[in-house]
């Protein structure tokens, strides 16, 4: 189809031009700030606000607040991702005889029955966090794998409170979310969600049912 | 899709029908007051939208340059670039990509494009099954009809016509009207569905030309399934939906969601920077884009148009529109309805086959008030009433010219001659105001007022008798 090509950027070529463009303005953005602690709250609010569940966790002693989350609620397993730190750290914490903890190893093709029908939740990190609407920000990749956050019924996402700017453009700016080598960058803000029945809202569509976020507060 | 009766009927049809008008307006002023409630301050609003305005003008500005580097960007990021000139080009380069993998079932996320294509029938006649994955086109693929919004496919639906649409038509389901239930049946259906395609399909909200980059907003995870899940991703996407940096998609997508479904932040914005890579364990094959024009190019050749091109498909004009709220959308017998439809179609199928379209609407206002683009549509709706009647050289119009009949030219002429004569004139006026009640209301265009109003009466006097019986000064 390289004519197909060739004639649209001719045509488009031909008919551009002829206005005046105003020039972006990007300080309405840039005065959406807020101090850390101030940050923390608001994503809270935004996403519980869309029935996203919050575990409150002190550094280091977050591999057990996923555990006994676990534990309680009678999960049969978790899946993760065993390449990465967070996930190493979840393993050195796990013992025997809790829920059985799931490696995400093997490339879906051979893992697609388990991953959809066995599993009771997945675990990832968060890259970032955004204040201002709520929203964690992730990067799947070799080391998370892509459908880990989605799939399974729940999802369970590791956040740091340090790592919580305060928009989607300035976590852009600072943290070069999705502008890395990345080839899926996701923003999520809560369980997966529909409102095409009569505009009533029902969780868990396609995507997960429940969202839970085990934030870290090492302000 | 192509009009089979006119507007007018059509439109009456959906105001003689109490259930399309309580579903409408039920759901758009919910709409309304949560839009509302993201905007408290208008001055941020204001400032949002020149924003959101300024960048979506500076990519179309730049769009041939853009795309060239979006096709340059994403071959670096290993997604094949297509480009389709025609509806028709797109669905033979759609279906040549699956016949060569011989992928028979595709899972679909939502594309408005895909809808303007006919891409569903189309693959249906060649064997493959293309399934609607996001609810509302799910809902509706099962009654084979259309959207009616671009945002709430089924919007027109509620929710006992859903139930017994369910319960007749999804296996060992049971009749039930719990919205909770019946999003599971679907949820259960679909992961199935989900799990066996060999394709996935969507549509593209933003492409990001500096970093190869396709944006995917929803909430319900279908887009995501159908994008990472199966080996194979096909995105469709119209030419104008390029930007150029990323950092471009955060003020548009906050405006999009706010102005779409009175969403501070959607549960899912997907961005896909290429197939699976070295080390990842899922993730399509491959991913390729279909870059379509459809007669964008066309629109793109006017300073004016071109604005049409800034659209980011939020709905806000439809739920806003006074029109749309009361007729609905299928009464407008085109993918796109509502304001943006009644300016976008006339574009594409040509203004003089769509001409109704653009007198259907009461230039009110509303949907500039409200376009998070700023695209004046009531302006544009005026210009293109002007192009369907008139044959300006200067213009690139779609069948421009040909929405003149044979009456209403005679009637212009006539005035023409009366107006410009002042003796005939006063003649007219004179025999208006004597014989007022005794004009017809069958007359030709005459009747068109008729049809649904009180038949105007000219007053006893004109203005310049009574100017001069006053003795009032005139000259």
């Amino acid at each position: 189809m390289a004519d197909a090509r060739a004639e649209i950027l001719e045509r488009l070529r031909a008919g551009g031009g002829g206005e005046a463009v105003p020039l972006p303005d990007t300080a309405v953005l840039a005065r959406r700030t807020w101090a850390p602690a101030e940050r923390m709250a608001r994503l809270r609010r935004g996403m519980e606000a869309v029935h996203t569940e919050f575990l409150e966790a002190a550094p280091g002693q977050w591999p057990g607040v996923v555990l006994g989350f676990c534990r309680d609620e009678g999960f049969a397993n978790l899946l993760y991702g065993p390449r990465c730190a967070a996930g190493q750290a979840l393993a050195a914490a796990w013992t025997p005889r809790d829920p059985e903890l799931i490696p995400y190893q093997d490339p879906v093709e051979s893992f697609k029955a388990t991953l959809f029908d066995g599993v009771a939740a997945g675990f990832t990190t968060a890259l970032a966090g955004v204040a201002e609407t709520g929203g964690l920000l992730l990067e799947p990749g070799p080391e998370e794998p892509r459908l880990l956050s989605l799939v399974p019924p729940v999802h369970i996402a590791l956040l740091l409170a340090s790592a919580i700017e305060d928009t989607l453009w300035s976590a852009m700016r600072t943290r070069g979310w999705g502008k890395g080598t990345a080839r899926n960058s996701l923003l999520i803000s809560g369980p997966s969600k529909t409102a095409d029945i009569e505009q009533t809202l029902a969780y868990g569509v396609h995507g997960p049912k429940r969202l839970v976020v085990v934030l870290v507060n090492n302000l | 899709m192509h009009a089979e009766t006119g507007f007018r009927e059509s439109a009456a049809q959906a105001l003689g029908d109490p259930q399309i008008r309580a579903n409408f307006r039920r759901a758009m002023d919910g709409l309304m007051a949560k839009r509302a409630a993201q905007f408290p301050d208008p001055e941020d609003f204001q400032a949002m939208r020149h924003l959101g305005t300024a960048i979506r003008a500076r990519s179309l500005l730049k769009l041939p340059a853009l795309l060239e580097q979006l096709e340059a960007s994403c071959l670096r990021n290993g997604i094949q670039v297509h480009w389709a000139r025609t509806c028709e080009e797109g669905n033979e380069l759609i279906l040549g990509l699956l016949q060569a993998r011989g992928a028979t079932r595709l899972v679909k996320g939502k594309s408005m494009v895909s809808e303007e294509m006919g891409l569903n029938h189309f693959l249906e006649a060649h064997g493959v099954e293309a399934l609607e994955s996001d609810l509302g086109e799910y809902i509706i693929q099962l009654d084979q009809e259309t959207p009616s919004h671009i945002i709430m496919p089924a919007i027109h639906k509620n929710k006992t016509q859903i139930a017994r649409q369910f319960s007749q038509k999804i296996k060992d389901a049971k009749y039930t009207e719990d919205v909770d239930e019946l999003t599971a049946l679907a949820r259960k259906v679909l992961r199935r569905k989900f799990f066996e395609a060999d394709a996935g399909l969507s549509g593209v909200n933003f492409a990001v030309a500096d970093t190869g980059t396709l944006c995917l907003v929803e909430n319900e995870g279908n887009g995501r399934m159908s994008t990472h899940v199966p080996p194979l991703h096909i995105a469709v996407m119209g030419l104008e939906k390029v930007v150029e940096t990323l950092e471009d998609v955060a003020p548009l997508y906050a405006l999009l969601t706010r102005s779409a479904t009175g969403q501070a932040v959607s549960t899912y914005l997907n961005l896909i920077r290429g197939p699976r890579g070295p080390g990842e364990l899922d993730g399509p094959r491959e991913v390729h884009l279909v870059i379509l024009d459809n007669g964008r190019s066309r629109i793109y050749a006017d300073p004016q148009l071109r604005a049409t091109l800034r659209c980011i498909r939020c709905g806000a004009c439809m739920n806003h529109c006074p029109v749309y709220t009361r007729v609905g959308g299928h009464a407008f017998q085109a993918v796109y309805p509502g304001p943006i439809g009644t300016i976008l179609t006339p574009q594409m199928e040509g203004v003089g086959v769509r001409h109704e379209l653009l007198h259907g609407s009461s230039l009110c206002g509303a949907c500039a008030e409200v376009c998070p683009v700023e695209i004046p549509i009531p302006e544009i709706i005026v210009r293109l009433r002007r192009e369907a009647t008139h044959r300006d050289a200067a213009s690139a119009v779609e069948g421009r010219g040909t929405g003149r009949t044979a009456t209403e030219d005679l009637a212009w002429r006539l005035w023409a001659a009366v107006l410009s004569r002042p003796r005939v004139y006063r003649l007219a006026a004179w025999c208006a105001t004597r014989f007022r009640r005794l004009i017809p209301g069958g007359l030709p265009l005459l009747k068109a007022w008729t049809l649904s109003r009180a038949k105007p009466v000219p007053a006893r006097r004109s203005l310049q008798e009574r100017v001069r019986e006053e003795g009032l000064p005139h000259g």
